[in-house]
Parts: C-alpha cells; sequence; structure tokens
C-alpha cells in the first residue's frame, strides 16, 4: 500500500458502441425493404388502426400481427421540439427540429427530423413531405428527413 | 405478505463530476454507512442486489468490478438489474416475500460524467428505427413537452416554478448538488435548450451512489432503528415507441401507483422522479396528487439526478423524511427509460 494522498482516480478510455450485426425480423425487415423502395408501410392492428412503424406484435394485446398497409409518405406534424445546437449524431448539421409524424393513414407517429430552416416555420398539425435519400439502403435514414409540404 | 421495512439509507454527496473516487470506493462508503446504521450485522444480511448501467460506466460487466465493495469472502447471495436501483429494491423485496432472505442489502451507483449522457442514452433506444437517428434524452422529453403544451393546462411558467421550488428545497439537502435562490422570470428570459426546453428544466448530470437496507418481520422489528414499512411497491411499463404512447398521460404510473395503494389524501409527501419539470407535472395528475401535498422536500432530481441512483434515492429520502417526523405515509416514485416509459410508485409507512 502507497502512503501516497489519494490522486484522481485512474481512468481509461472506451468506445461505448453497439456493434453487432442483427437481423430485422419479417416486419421490420418488409418496412426497410419497402423504404429502399421509397415507400413507408405500417401494420393493422385488430381494431382497425395501423401502426407506424409496424411492429410485429400489439403493444397492448401482444397479439401478432401480420397485415402489412402503406401510409403517407406525407403527414402531420403530432409533436416537435427545436434543436439550436445540433450534436455530431443529429441527422443534420443546421438547426432543425425533431418531430412525431403521423403519416396519412396511421394511427401513431414515426420519429424524424424535420428541415424546415426556423423554428417559426414549425408548428404542431403543420404537413411534412419525406426528403428521400439518393441512394436508398433499406435503413431509417432513407428519409435523409422531412421538410415543410409547401416548401420547393 | 410479508411486512418488509426500509431499515437505512446513505448517499454520497452528488457531484457533476466525482474524479477522486471510483465506482467502488463510492459503494463502499453508502454500503458500509447503510448497513451499520441498519442494526443488521453485515454478516447477516440474506441477499445484496444492486442498480447500475454498464452504459455509463462504458464497459461490459462493470457491475461486477462493484462487488468488491461488499468484500469477496464469505460468499453471498447477489443479483444485478441494469436498471435504477429501485428496481433492485423491488427484487429484494420479491426475494424476501418469497421467503429466500429475511433482510437484503440494495446499492445503486451511477458516474455519467465519464462519457457524455444524453447520448449515452441514446443507446437505450429501439436500433432499428430510433437510434440510429441520434435522438438524445433531452430532445425526447422536449417533445414530450410540446405534446404537454399543446394539450394545455399548463404553461412553461408552471414549469420555471417548479425548478425555483427544486432549487429551494435542496438548499436545505446537503447530498444535492444544484440549490439556491432563483427567479422564475430570470428563468424564462433564458434561451431554449431544445424548445420548449430551457436549461432549467433539464436535471444536471450527477455523480453518486446510494444505498438501502431492507428486512422483514421480526428482523426489522428487533434490528433497531425505527422501520419504515412498505405498505406497497409496483412497477409497470408502456410501449417503447414514443408515436403510440399518448406522451402527456402516464398510465403506468396511475396503475402502479393505484396497485401499491398509494391514497393521495393520507400522503404526508411524495418524493417523484421527474428528471424534467413538465414530468412532475405529469406524474402529479396520474397519481391525483392535490396542490398541497409537499413535493420532493428533497430537491429531486431536478437538485441531482445520478443515473440508476435517483429512484432509489427517492425511496431513501421519502422513508428518512417520516422516520424523522415519526409518523404518516408517504410515497415514493421512480422512473426508467424515456419519456416516463416505466414506472414504480412505493408507498412508506412510518410508526
Amino acid at each position: 500500500m502507497s502512503d501516497a494522498a489519494p490522486g484522481p482516480a485512474f481512468s481509461a478510455h472506451h468506445v461505448v458502441e453497439y456493434t453487432y450485426r442483427r437481423s430485422v425480423g419479417p416486419v421490420l425487415g418488409r418496412f426497410f425493404t419497402e423504404l429502399r423502395e421509397r415507400r413507408i408501410v405500417g401494420i393493422r392492428r385488430a381494431d382497425g388502426t395501423v401502426l407506424v412503424p409496424p411492429a410485429e406484435y400489439d403493444p397492448d394485446s401482444g397479439e401478432a400481427l401480420d397485415e402489412i398497409v402503406s401510409v403517407g409518405p406525407t403527414g402531420v406534424v403530432a409533436s416537435w421540439a427545436w434543436v439550436r445546437q445540433p450534436s455530431a449524431k443529429h441527422p443534420l448539421e443546421r438547426p432543425f427540429a425533431w418531430a412525431l409524424i403521423r403519416l396519412d393513414g396511421a394511427d401513431s407517429s414515426l420519429l424524424h427530423a424535420v428541415d424546415a430552416g426556423h423554428e417559426s416555420a414549425m408548428s404542431t398539425g403543420m404537413r411534412v413531405r419525406p426528403r428521400w435519400r439518393e441512394a436508398t439502403r433499406g435503413e431509417i435514414h432513407d428519409i435523409e428527413c422531412f421538410e415543410p409540404e409547401g416548401a420547393s | 405478505m410479508r411486512d418488509v421495512a426500509v431499515l437505512s439509507f446513505a448517499q454520497t454527496p452528488y457531484k457533476r463530476r466525482e474524479a477522486s473516487r471510483s465506482e467502488v470506493e463510492m459503494v463502499m462508503a453508502v454500503v458500509t454507512e447503510a448497513i451499520a446504521d441498519s442494526g443488521i450485522p453485515k454478516g447477516a444480511i440474506g441477499f445484496t442486489c444492486s442498480g447500475s448501467s454498464d452504459y455509463i460506466a462504458g464497459q461490459a460487466f462493470a457491475f461486477v468490478g462493484a462487488v468488491d465493495a461488499l468484500g469477496a469472502w464469505p460468499p453471498i447471495s447477489e443479483s444485478h438489474v441494469e436498471m435504477d436501483g429501485a428496481w433492485a429494491l423491488y427484487e429484494a423485496w420479491v426475494k424476501i416475500q418469497c421467503g429466500a432472505a429475511d433482510s437484503a442489502l440494495v446499492f445503486a451507483f451511477g458516474r455519467s460524467s465519464m462519457g457524455r449522457l444524453p447520448e449515452t442514452l441514446t443507446m437505450q433506444l429501439d436500433p432499428y428505427t430510433l437510434a440510429p437517428l441520434g435522438i438524445d434524452a433531452v430532445s425526447l422529453a422536449a417533445l414530450q413537452a410540446r405534446s404537454l403544451l399543446d394539450r394545455g393546462g399548463v404553461t412553461e411558467r408552471d414549469w420555471a416554478e417548479i425548478a425555483v421550488r427544486s432549487r429551494r428545497d435542496a438548499m436545505a439537502n446537503p447530498f444535492a448538488q444544484l440549490r439556491g435562490e432563483s427567479e422564475v422570470d430570470k428563468l424564462l428570459a433564458e434561451p431554449y435548450l431544445v424548445s420548449p426546453l430551457r436549461k432549467h428544466d433539464c436535471p444536471p448530470i450527477s455523480d453518486g451512489a446510494a444505498a438501502v437496507v431492507i428486512a422483514a418481520d421480526d428482523v426489522a422489528r428487533r434490528a433497531g432503528p425505527r422501520p419504515v414499512w412498505i405498505r406497497g411497491i409496483d412497477h409497470r411499463i408502456e410501449p417503447h415507441q414514443p408515436g403510440v404512447r399518448d406522451l402527456t398521460r402516464s398510465p403506468s404510473t396511475s396503475l402502479a401507483g393505484r396497485k401499491a395503494g398509494a391514497v393521495p389524501e393520507r400522503l404526508e409527501l411524495a418524493e417523484l422522479h421527474a428528471p424534467f419539470t413538465h414530468q412532475e407535472w405529469i406524474l402529479r395528475e396520474a397519481l391525483g396528487l392535490g396542490e398541497g401535498l409537499r413535493i420532493n422536500p428533497s430537491g429531486g432530481a431536478l437538485a441531482a439526478n445520478p443515473m440508476m441512483v435517483a429512484g432509489l434515492a427517492r425511496i431513501g429520502e421519502a422513508a428518512q423524511r417520516i422516520r424523522e417526523s415519526g409518523s404518516g405515509l408517504a410515497l415514493a416514485h421512480a422512473t426508467q427509460g424515456h419519456c416516463l416509459q416505466q414506472n414504480l410508485v412505493c408507498v412508506l409507512e412510518a410508526e
């Protein structure tokens, strides 16, 4: 044992990552395959409502779901939050909004970014459309972001 | 059902960065103090359960390292939850209900300062549709806050008042990190962090640890310190996708409160684990807590929010306060996940 006064605790550099390759399964697999074709799908629940993104099992009843339905691609902003200073992990480098987007034909909301330019252009209930990535790959980033429907 | 009581509670002072003590040293301090105050000899404690997150420590199986704080010999019956220590307490309570132990040590620790916490918390999200977007914990809370504003009945000023009250109450809590007098108008003049949330609506990033000893029936009655009885404890969860839920309400909290037997009119105080100001408002509504009830006399999670510890600390704080006042019922709440996804309610009574 050393008699020295306690100094700073030892530290080491760790990179925290979730580096596994995962199989997405039949339902999200279909969702991402459709995204690659620039289409958005959801899944119908027993009560007729549609979940987007689709889930394999009903979040309330646990019942298995399998009826895929087309939704959107346009929709309405159900909630939003304005990011003044995007982080390196965020999808846009300039100020943008996170939004919960209720796509046309869906009863739940998809989380994504909205590139609206300025906070004053955002409002709950505004209509948005997806901006597709040039080379789609079957992942959530195939939608670069959403943008106000009126924008040119 | 066996009567189970909280016998003791110990916590570290919470700091933005604990630079001189490792997790093991933090845990050792609170475990030693909680056991000494419980009146139960260390060797007689039947079960140990901890709550922590390896993602916050930045190392796989980091929780195993904390067991060093307990001593390597003799072997003990031990478990861990990758959750807030409130859920470790729940596991210990179940273990005691099953008759597998008569007493238990529960502890929790978190040193969030080692990483960028809002980004670390992104990793708790669905790895297919949410985490790849890089949405952080503050942004998710801001979406919830906007939904609440849109629903109406609450304003940003109400939230600032919660921040002012929490920091003021924290002045009497030597363990709190963020304390002092502040003014609502000054807070509201600050810019948004992620609108509609300002910095004062968000919790501080905190390092710290806490420990609780619980025991059943005669073991608790004989132990010495006045036991605070757990009259009910329950936890419930909601769907993970934020777009599936009504973020302005917390049905899992309401259900857990009912199952735990919470009767708002009979409570002396409530310690609510609401890391964001607007979440206190949602939780009060979910639990039916009236305007007159004392909420978070400790300052709550807005005064210190050590990850994996703040929920257990709510139970410890509530128990300590009614033990000191001598009688009465208190409600303690813990939350886990984004936007109050999972909630635990514990009803405590001092005799």
